[in-house]
């Protein structure tokens, strides 16, 4: 040690005054700390922004605009023989119905007094083009109110009901061949006489979807049936399955090259992109094993691989999280192994694996790349399936697959109803994570 | 050296650090109790005392450590030179410049030995080139008694060290930015004996230019190594003297307790 | 085609056959739970506490002999059998009878929903089954299965009909096989069950074996996930190559499929797409998520740590298709009013002409990374020590100076892995690119640009009408390939690394 006491003289300096480079400092870190808080502050407000869009471009899909109107059941034209059998009546074609909706106008514009210079024919337009297939159902329903006066509820056609939300203007319209400004300002004269409304539709929710030229009428139900049985698909499977693994792994297996082998596997699958389970189920499942295309049970089987990853992860974590004591206790009563997992480290677990399969199943809910390539977008899914069998191998849609079809659409209006399935998508996921953040701290042990 | 040391009297007698009143809360927990003690310059000051009894609490409050625990709150004074440290002015960094810490456990930064040292001139500003931060860098190592072990191998990680090798390094790295008191918690807890004989030896060479304040549940360590001992239970100052006085003849009855063995 | 997976009337038909033998295998599972057990606790004298293992594990035991092999056989038949009656029935059809144009797989599209019409017909009654099996390819098969609800695209050939009746006696006699095989295995079961079910007999020991396999075998789904994604994409890809030079895959310089074939199936531009939509993702998720990072570990006090933390991550669980979306309909919209328009636009320029832009699909993917960057690098930066911070503050540095010097440092391996993962996951996402990215495949330094990605173009190969012979469709395996070769070598060299950091501090 050479001369420990040649320190250098250093001035005194008083705590009480900040040395200029000090204050330099801590001008340094007050920035470095505001770096902080913008960035918390961009992630919020993107949080923000994207909650904010979605919910004000999403609300509109739950109203619609329907149009009120008196048609009079003609006989003559409805059921030409007069004999009200359903036969003969189930022969006249929508197009038979059209024209009395053009009588229906006529009569509603002379009874309530409005000018308008526009013909029946485009009044009649300002309805859904599903208006005569809703009368002709009603009619079969009910022969007996032929040659009647039946008030209906028609709904509105996109065009109009995009007015009466601000999504069409006049302006917006110029080269639009389907609507006119003179049927705009009918549209107008009827909502201001009462028989042009909106209101909420219950029919998005429950309804199927509709093809490119009815916008108005297209609805989540069919495709919220398809992933309901994918996640019931992805439950009965992934949950026995992704438990015995865990407990295996965790509980059994020996330390060898094989379970090494096992655990690289799962967290490697883990991160695998989704698409990757798409070519998987559509080489296996659909081209190896002939499996229908667009089943919901192939896009449950797909989807139960991909979860299966996250179950195992979560489960494993639970089953850790049970302390070694329990199981010696087990063990010093002379249980088995088998038993010591069974009887007392699986019950104690069980909170911590159901919120890790329902948060696995929120994720499977909104999966939308792998359902692509397994065909499940594409078409309309028109009906609901009257069976579970019918259910599992008839082609449907899910949530996210639907809200897919409906983006790609040429007509604005079903952006609409890409935003409002969102909505109900969102609604699922955060009941899920509800649930599953309820379960954690309901059952969360602390040992 | 012991037997010498026990009868030696302070060499200097001017007071670095006062404190008066000082109470420490954690959250709800009343740490430290109306602590008030006067820390004298260029004197190994040891705090002992049995496992939670505030020691370590009260030597973080002497250069604000405790303001980086959200839940601790301090009041009292303490004064370092006549200046309240606690005082709104008075900026943290600034003090813990002033007032250098050594931890329990070796704390090398994941840098080489040099940046290990050189860290704390380079913060403040001291080095003016190159050339006179090496000459800071050497001075510190050489008075952290372990340059003749290093000098070869600056560049290599700290980390890479022995455990007692990384203890002195902390203890260059802490005389590095010039401090007039130096904390040490437990400096050598972590450490093999031999380890510790030379951390111990380093303490006693460091009183010549510093006020050293250690704290040690080793009673024989503070005996060997300081001039005044304080004695701390349950949050109390129980006893403060000279360390011979402490050692020997306490007045308190906790004290001859703690040191005799029936409590702590 | 095999049971429960078909829809068809048909499949209920097969469905009853199985269906039936299944629940037969159930019925002799529970009596032989219920005659071992009671044998087992007869051969105690009624003492349970002679035997060796409970009662109930000498019935699961017996149980478990019963349907495991049965049913392990019954699956693997069920999945083999359409296989191998497949691949003779193919050998009927002579190669110069698939027309141009048509395929193999066409043909036995028509062969398969001949033989489930006629099935059906005679299910329905409309046709006695003997009837169905003399038919001749003179009648008009085609009309009588219209009326059945099967519709064919075209009249049925002599050929079809007759490789569909083969396909429908192979399909009978392969039934019948099963049935005798599963009830044999099953009812042999059940007496080596049952016959073991004395009292010193280790049934405990038995099940608990048995249950161990099962839960091996579940564990190595995993192993057979993997090998499956392997060997489905590599099988296709080496397809793929037979029919494409590799050449002009990895070097090649433009992507330009051509469904008259003779296209130009290059991946470079694809990987280009890609790679700069993850490194705008990347320059925004980045900063931000690791700022942020920073500041809910080292600053934020309890609440706002409590509050923020959890709402970033809800950027986490939104899913993709709602990114995707944003990306179309929002944001896309948003950069042409800014950077496009012409006079109109907000800047007055003209550089960006649809919602559909490189700069789009990065800048959404970067918010949907956001919460992925700043949790992991939250969880690498808590696992530096608190000493290592308490080191630099005790020298009197500043917490910004602690955090840029020696916390970063310190945590960088981990930071970097972090990072590896993210890039991961922008390569691999799918929805936001085939929303937001475009479709045109090129070389351009332009954000403002549509470019198009390999997930993009994997989603496009495989939808719609797609023929596994062209190589315009094979070319999605090679792509997918590439891309879990991609992902697959960036998360093990990002875990290695995370992991390697990890250990540095336990």
């Amino acid at each position: 040690m050479s001369n420990p006491d040649q320190t250098p003289a250093v001035a005194k300096t008083s705590l009480l005054k900040l040395d200029a480079r000090t204050r330099k400092r801590n001008a340094a870190e007050t920035r470095f700390k505001a770096y902080g808080m913008i960035a918390i502050g961009m992630g919020l407000l993107m949080l923000v922004i994207l909650v904010f869009n979605i919910v004000s471009r999403g609300t509109g899909a739950f109203q619609q605009t329907f149009v009120t109107l008196e048609v009079e059941l003609v006989a003559a034209k409805l059921d030409k023989k007069g004999n009200r059998n359903l036969d003969d009546i189930k022969k006249v074609s929508t197009f038979g119905y059209a024209p009395l909706l053009k009588d229906a106008f006529e009569a509603k514009v002379a009874v309530a007094g409005i000018d308008t210079g526009i013909k029946p024919k485009q009044m009649a337009a300002i309805l859904s083009k599903s208006a005569a297939a809703q009368m002709r159902d009603f009619v079969i329903a009910n022969p007996d109110m032929i040659g009647e006066t039946v008030a209906f509820e028609f709904l509105a056609s996109s065009r109009v009901d995009g007015y009466l939300k601000g999504r069409v203007s006049r302006d917006s319209i110029a080269n639009d061949k389907k609507i006119s400004p003179e049927q705009l300002d009918f549209v107008d004269q009827l909502v201001s006489e009462g028989s042009v409304t909106k209101r909420f539709n219950m029919s998005f929710i429950t309804g199927s979807d509709a093809s490119d030229a009815r916008p108005e009428s297209a609805g989540m139900g069919v495709s919220m049936i398809g992933s309901l049985i994918m996640m019931m698909v992805v439950l009965v499977l992934a949950l026995p399955i992704g438990v015995a693994a865990s407990i295996y792994l965790e509980e059994f297996a020996p330390k060898n090259w094989i379970t090494d082998i096992i655990e690289v596997n799962i967290s490697n699958l883990a991160a695998v992109p989704s698409i990757v389970f798409g070519i998987l189920g559509l080489a296996v499942f659909i081209n190896y094993m002939h499996l229908p295309n667009s089943a919901p049970l192939v896009g449950g089987l797909v989807l139960t691989l991909m979860t299966l990853p996250t179950i195992i992860i979560s489960t494993r974590a639970s089953l850790k999280s049970v302390p070694p004591s329990i199981r010696d206790a087990a063990l010093g009563v002379g249980a088995s192994k088998m038993q010591s997992v069974f009887h007392h480290v699986l019950p104690l677990a069980a909170p911590g694996i159901l919120t890790g399969t329902i948060i696995g199943l929120a994720q499977a809910l909104g999966e939308t790349a792998p359902l692509l390539l397994i065909g499940m977008v594409g078409f309309i899914a028109s009906n609901p399936p009257d069976s579970i069998a019918a259910g599992l191998m008839s082609p449907n849609s899910a949530m996210p697959a639907q809200i897919y079809e409906w983006a790609k659409r040429a007509d604005p209006a079903f952006y609409e109803r890409a935003w409002g399935g969102i909505i109900i998508l969102l609604v699922f996921l955060v009941s899920m994570n509800t649930i599953a953040v309820i379960l954690r701290r309901r059952f969360e042990r602390r040992w | 050296m012991n037997t010498m040391r026990l009868t030696e009297s302070a060499v200097d007698t001017d007071i670095k650090i006062t404190a008066k009143d000082v109470q420490v809360y954690y959250g709800d927990n009343h740490a430290i109790k109306d602590v008030s003690v006067e820390i004298q310059d260029k004197t190994v000051t040891a705090f002992i005392g049995p496992s939670g009894c505030g020691k370590s609490t009260f030597l973080r409050c002497i250069n604000r450590m405790n303001d980086t625990i959200d839940v601790c709150r301090v009041q009292g004074d303490i004064k370092i030179d006549g200046e309240d440290i606690y005082d709104k002015r008075v900026d943290p960094v600034q003090l813990r410049a002033k007032v250098g810490m050594v931890f329990q456990k070796p704390n090398p930064f994941p840098k080489s030995i040099y940046d290990n040292v050189a860290y704390g001139p380079r913060i403040h500003g001291l080095a003016k080139n190159k050339a006179d931060l090496d000459d800071i860098v050497e001075r510190a190592l050489r008075r952290g008694a372990i340059w003749n072990e290093v000098k070869d191998r600056l560049d290599a990680p700290g980390t890479g060290l022995s455990g007692g090798q990384q203890q002195r390094l902390c203890i260059a790295r802490a005389v590095a930015t010039e401090p007039e008191v130096l904390l040490m918690d437990e400096p050598c807890s972590a450490l093999d004996p031999i380890a510790t004989a030379q951390v111990e030896e380093l303490i006693d060479e460091l009183r010549k230019s510093y006020s050293v304040v250690i704290v040690t549940h080793s009673m024989q360590q503070a005996a060997r190594v300081s001039q005044r001992t304080a004695f701390f239970h349950l949050g109390n100052l129980v006893e403060y003297g000279e360390t011979g006085q402490i050692f020997t003849n306490p007045v308190d009855p906790r004290t001859e307790n703690y040191i005799t063995g029936r409590i702590g | 085609m095999w049971w429960p997976l078909n829809g068809t009337d048909n499949g209920t038909l097969r469905m009853s056959i199985t269906a039936i033998l299944f629940l037969a295998v159930l019925a002799l599972c529970v009596l032989g739970y219920s005659l071992a057990r009671n044998r087992a606790l007869a051969g105690a004298g009624g003492d349970r506490r002679l035997l060796h293992s409970l009662p109930t594990y000498y019935g699961t035991n017996a149980a478990m002999f019963t349907a495991v092999p049965a049913l392990g056989v019954m699956v693997i038949w069920l999945l083999a059998q359409p296989m191998m009656i497949e691949t003779r029935v193919q050998g009927m059809i002579p190669a110069s009878f698939i027309d141009e144009g048509s395929s193999i797989g066409l043909v036995m599209n028509d062969v398969r929903r001949v033989a489930d019409g006629l099935d059906l017909a005679v299910k329905s009654g409309g046709l006695s089954a003997d009837d169905a099996r003399k038919l001749s390819a003179n009648s008009d098969v085609r009309g009588m299965l219209a009326d059945r609800g099967v519709a064919l695209g075209s009249d049925v050939k002599p050929e079809v009909l007759a490789a569909a009746q083969t396909y429908r006696s192979a399909a009978a006699t392969g039934r019948m096989w099963m049935v005798v095989v599963v009830m044999g295995l099953a009812l042999i079961g059940f007496a080596i069950a049952v016959s073991l079910s004395k009292p010193d007999f280790r049934a405990r020991n038995v099940v608990e074996r048995g249950i161990l396999a099962l839960l091996m075998v579940a564990a190595s789904l995993a192993i057979l996930t993997t090998l499956g994604i392997v060997l489905s994409m590599l099988f296709e890809s080496i397809n793929f190559f037979r029919v494409h030079p590799a050449s002009d895959f990895f070097f090649g310089g433009s992507w330009a499929p051509n469904f008259r074939g003779d296209s130009d199936l290059s991946i470079l531009p694809l990987l280009w797409g890609t790679l700069y939509i993850s490194l705008i993702a990347l320059t925004v998720a980045v900063p931000i998520g690791l700022f942020a990072a920073i500041y809910l570990s080292e600053y934020a006090g309890p609440k706002l740590r409590a509050v923020a933390k959890p709402l970033l991550e809800i950027l986490a669980g939104i899913p993709t298709i709602v990114y995707g979306l944003f990306a179309l309909l929002t944001v896309g919209p948003a950069l042409v009013r800014v950077f496009g328009r012409g006079d109109e636009g907000l800047l007055g320029v003209e550089w960006m002409s649809g919602a559909t832009a490189v700069l789009t699909a990065g800048l959404v993917m970067g918010i949907m990374l956001i919460p992925f960057v700043s949790s992991l690098s939250d969880d690498i930066i808590n696992a530096v020590p608190q000493a290592m911070r308490d080191g630099s503050l005790g020298l009197g540095a500043t917490p910004s100076e602690t955090i840029r010097q020696v916390v970063l440092p310190a945590a960088l391996p981990g930071i970097v892995g972090a990072i590896l993962l993210a890039a991961s996951r922008a390569i691999g996402e799918t929805m936001i690119v085939v929303l937001g990215a475009g479709a045109i495949a090129k070389f351009s330094a332009n954000p403002l640009e549509a470019m198009t990605t390999i997930t993009t173009r994997i989603v496009s190969q495989l939808t719609g009408d797609t023929d596994f012979s062209s190589p315009e469709t094979l070319v999605a395996f090679a792509l997918g390939l590439t891309l879990f070769v991609l992902t697959l070598g960036l998360n093990v060299f990002a875990l290695i690394i995370v992991r390697k950091y990890r250990e540095q501090y336990d």
